[in-house]
């Protein structure tokens, strides 16, 4: 049975479209892939001597078990916005004589050997290596060892579990959040000590290698309610067929002022606000907003001052990189009838320009209170805005023509939890780290003025080409415009 | 109205169309038939530009389709569901196609009121998302959408599959109306035979991407139509 399984899922990665049209995204993927495991393969080796040089009185052993609780609390959350539940279509499998449970425990299995479970060997087995290599016990390091796979594994599926229960909220993020706050302010606020009571935990299984049946017991735990979690989904009418929602029409008749755009601009905000998916990206605004509270408040980036071009960027265009990655997949679904319509391109894309450059200034008024970190702060992220809306809007568009990906607003959760992957999260580091090197080299080399002239002067360029721009991205639309249309109308 | 000339359509080296001339002239209904992979949805996306020609070209009121849109604005079409936008409802998409065709929501609304007896009490005033619609309903929205602005030209890809048996009967109605009345060219494909012989006044048979019969609809039409289509499936019965 797992060979038919196994037998599908490559047919369906690699007959799909998407595949055969974005070698270069895959080639950037397993380039990030080994990047990261060269970071891991450093840590591994690195911790055991960085730990005796900087606590010389402590044992490191330890040491870097009493820190493990925020490298949990650390994958958890990673994980939760990278990793998806392994999809697979089960819809014609239903009426096959196969097992739900044999379809359950395949797809469950399949996680199992996700990247993200393999990462964080490539760091525990050099450490284990160097501990024995160090004199201390084999047998004590091997079942530390053993311990700590079956966490990453108790990880793995904590985390569907979350994503399961987040699937059904609107604001899909806010489990994860109170999972990981609650847990961190239990240590923080010396409620519990769960820095402490990790590490003992793990220093006992260690020294007494019968408790590692406690993390077993765990283990089966999570993967029997996962199991539970995902039959209840495997019938047709729980979640395969859809709910029939009451609508919810909201006035949009602001959007006339802007002329021939208007029907556009108001299909857009229904699609954001009327779709499972965009709904949730747009409740990522706040967390867009708020990103800046993760870096200013710490003196260490006090000096970094080509950090405040970075943050300006991405939070006042957290709205453009999202939304903007996937234009005109958003569309995807009725595409071919938007081709046979009476429509200009052009209208079409200013609507999502305009989107785009509204979100931006809303995003940076509300990002106003930032100036209380300084005043260097907020200009710096007007310069940011500006450019945002100048270059960001336009190259965001430009590489939208690429997209040969459809995107299935009316998915469910069948098993579609996030529709997140990394792949979205690496687009944005053209569009961030380009305007921050320029800012930081001209910000070193002159002085912040310049730098915040040069920003300026880069996005007021792009305003003022902005129909020169449009015309251009517009022909490339137009000369991909069938390809678009058969890559649309592929399931995959 | 509709010229299609050295028309064909090959994918790696297959040709799925073939067409040396067909020619439609203005307010005629047109119907097209065959078995299925004979080319039919092809020719429409031909028609419609979303795919491009192997060879030749089609001219939509003197206008080819590939190196113009200037003919979008008199043609309309509903092809299959992936024409509806299912995050609206049915009201939001008439004004939507509306407004990309120059009507405000007055003129749809007096368009769509003409159709109640279509749409049987369950598109109108639902509160129902498109996505949320049966098969059957979802078609009746889309083909209804595809009357708004008074087109020209209207191109309906098997708009007889999916719907029930009194509404195939009023949407022969309203075809019929459109073709003799009001001067509108009508394209429509199906697998049913009786219903495009009821409909159209000329049909046009293809197999494997080629013309193979023309035909003015007369009483036998649909007799010959029959036999034809039996005796094909004897033919390729015995090629096997």
């Amino acid at each position: 049975m797992i060979k038919h399984f196994i037998n599908l899922e490559w047919k369906q990665y690699f007959r799909s479209s998407y595949w055969q049209k974005s070698i270069a995204i895959n080639i950037l993927m397993v380039f990030f892939a080994l990047y990261f495991v060269g970071m891991f393969l450093i840590l591994g080796f690195g911790l055991l001597p960085g730990l005796k040089k900087f606590f010389p009185d402590e044992d490191p052993f330890v040491l870097a078990n009493r820190y493990l609780f925020f490298w949990i609390i650390g994958d958890l959350m990673m994980r939760f916005f990278l990793q998806k539940l392994p999809v697979m279509s089960v819809k014609p499998l239903l009426t096959l004589p196969i097992k739900r449970s044999a379809v359950v425990n395949y797809v469950l299995g399949k996680s199992a050997i996700s990247f993200f479970n393999f990462l964080p060997l490539f760091a525990i087995i050099p450490f284990s290596i160097m501990l024995i290599g160090d004199g201390y016990a084999t047998s004590m390091v091997l079942t530390w060892m053993f311990t700590m796979i079956l966490i990453v594994l108790i990880i793995n599926f904590l985390n569907f579990i979350i994503e399961a229960f987040s699937a059904e909220k609107e604001l899909s993020f806010l489990p994860i959040i109170i999972v990981v706050g609650v847990l961190f302010g239990f240590d923080y606020f010396n409620l519990l000590p769960m820095k402490a009571l990790i590490g003992d935990a793990l220093m006992g299984v260690a020294n007494n290698p019968v408790f590692i049946l406690i993390p077993i017991a765990i283990l089966l735990l999570c993967y029997v309610y996962n199991f539970k979690i995902l039959k209840e989904k495997l019938f047709l009418d729980s979640s395969l067929k859809s709910k029939v929602t009451e609508v919810k029409a909201a006035d949009l008749s602001w959007t006339k002022r802007f002329g021939d755009i208007a029907p556009f601009m108001q299909l857009d905000l229904k699609l954001i606000w009327r779709n499972k998916r965009t709904k949730s990206m747009a409740w990522l605004m706040v967390i867009g907003l708020l990103y800046g509270l993760f870096f200013y408040p710490q003196s260490m980036y006090k000096d970094m001052v080509f950090m405040y071009a970075l943050i300006g960027i991405f939070s006042t265009g957290f709205f453009l990189i999202n939304f903007g990655q996937f234009i005109p997949a958003w569309d995807s679904g009725y595409y071919k009838m938007l081709m046979s319509q009476n429509i200009k391109y052009e209208q079409y894309l200013r609507s999502k320009f305009v989107l785009m450059a509204m979100s931006v200034v809303i995003m940076f008024v509300l990002g106003i209170p930032y100036v209380y970190f300084g005043w260097k702060v907020l200009i710096t992220h007007f310069a940011a805005a500006i450019y945002n809306i100048g270059i960001n809007t336009h190259v965001i568009m430009w590489g939208g023509s690429y997209n040969r990906k459809k995107i299935d607003l009316d998915k469910k959760a069948a098993f579609n939890y996030q529709g997140t992957g990394a792949v979205q999260w690496l687009i944005g580091i053209p569009l961030m780290i380009v305007p921050m090197a320029l800012f930081g080299l001209v910000n070193w080399l002159i002085g912040f003025e310049a730098a915040i002239a040069l920003l300026l002067i880069l996005g007021i360029l792009g305003i003022l080409f902005h129909k020169k721009l449009m015309k251009l991205i517009t022909k490339r639309y137009l000369n991909s415009k069938y390809k678009m249309i058969d890559a649309f109308s592929q399931d995959n | 109205m509709i010229y299609t000339k050295d028309l064909s359509k090959s994918y790696n080296g297959t040709n799925v169309l073939n067409i040396v001339e067909l020619s439609i002239p203005k307010g005629q209904s047109f119907g097209l038939v065959g078995n299925n992979g004979a080319g039919k949805t092809t020719y429409f996306s031909l028609l419609l530009d979303l795919i491009k020609p192997s060879t030749g070209s089609i001219a939509n009121n003197s206008v080819v389709v590939e190196q113009s849109e200037n003919w979008k604005p008199f043609t309309s079409s509903f092809i299959d569901e992936s024409f509806l936008i299912g995050y609206l409802t049915p009201e939001e998409y008439f004004y939507f196609i509306g407004e990309l065709r120059g009507q405000n929501k007055a003129d749809v609304d007096t368009l769509t009121s003409k159709f109640e007896d279509f749409f049987n009490g369950e598109i109108i005033g639902k509160k129902k998302y498109l996505r949320d619609l049966s098969k059957g309903n979802q078609k009746k929205a889309g083909i209804v959408a595809a009357l708004i602005g008074n087109p020209e030209v209207i191109i309906l890809d098997e708009p007889f599959a999916n719907l029930d048996p009194t509404t195939q009967i009023r949407l022969k109605q309203i075809l019929k109306n459109l073709a003799e009345k009001q001067g509108v060219t009508v394209l429509v494909s199906s697998h049913d035979l009786m219903h495009v012989t009821d409909v159209c006044e000329r049909i046009v048979v293809l197999e494997k991407g080629n013309v193979i019969k023309d035909l003015e609809t007369n009483p036998d039409t649909l007799k010959e139509l029959e036999a034809h289509f039996a005796s094909g499936s004897m033919d390729s019965q015995e090629e096997e």
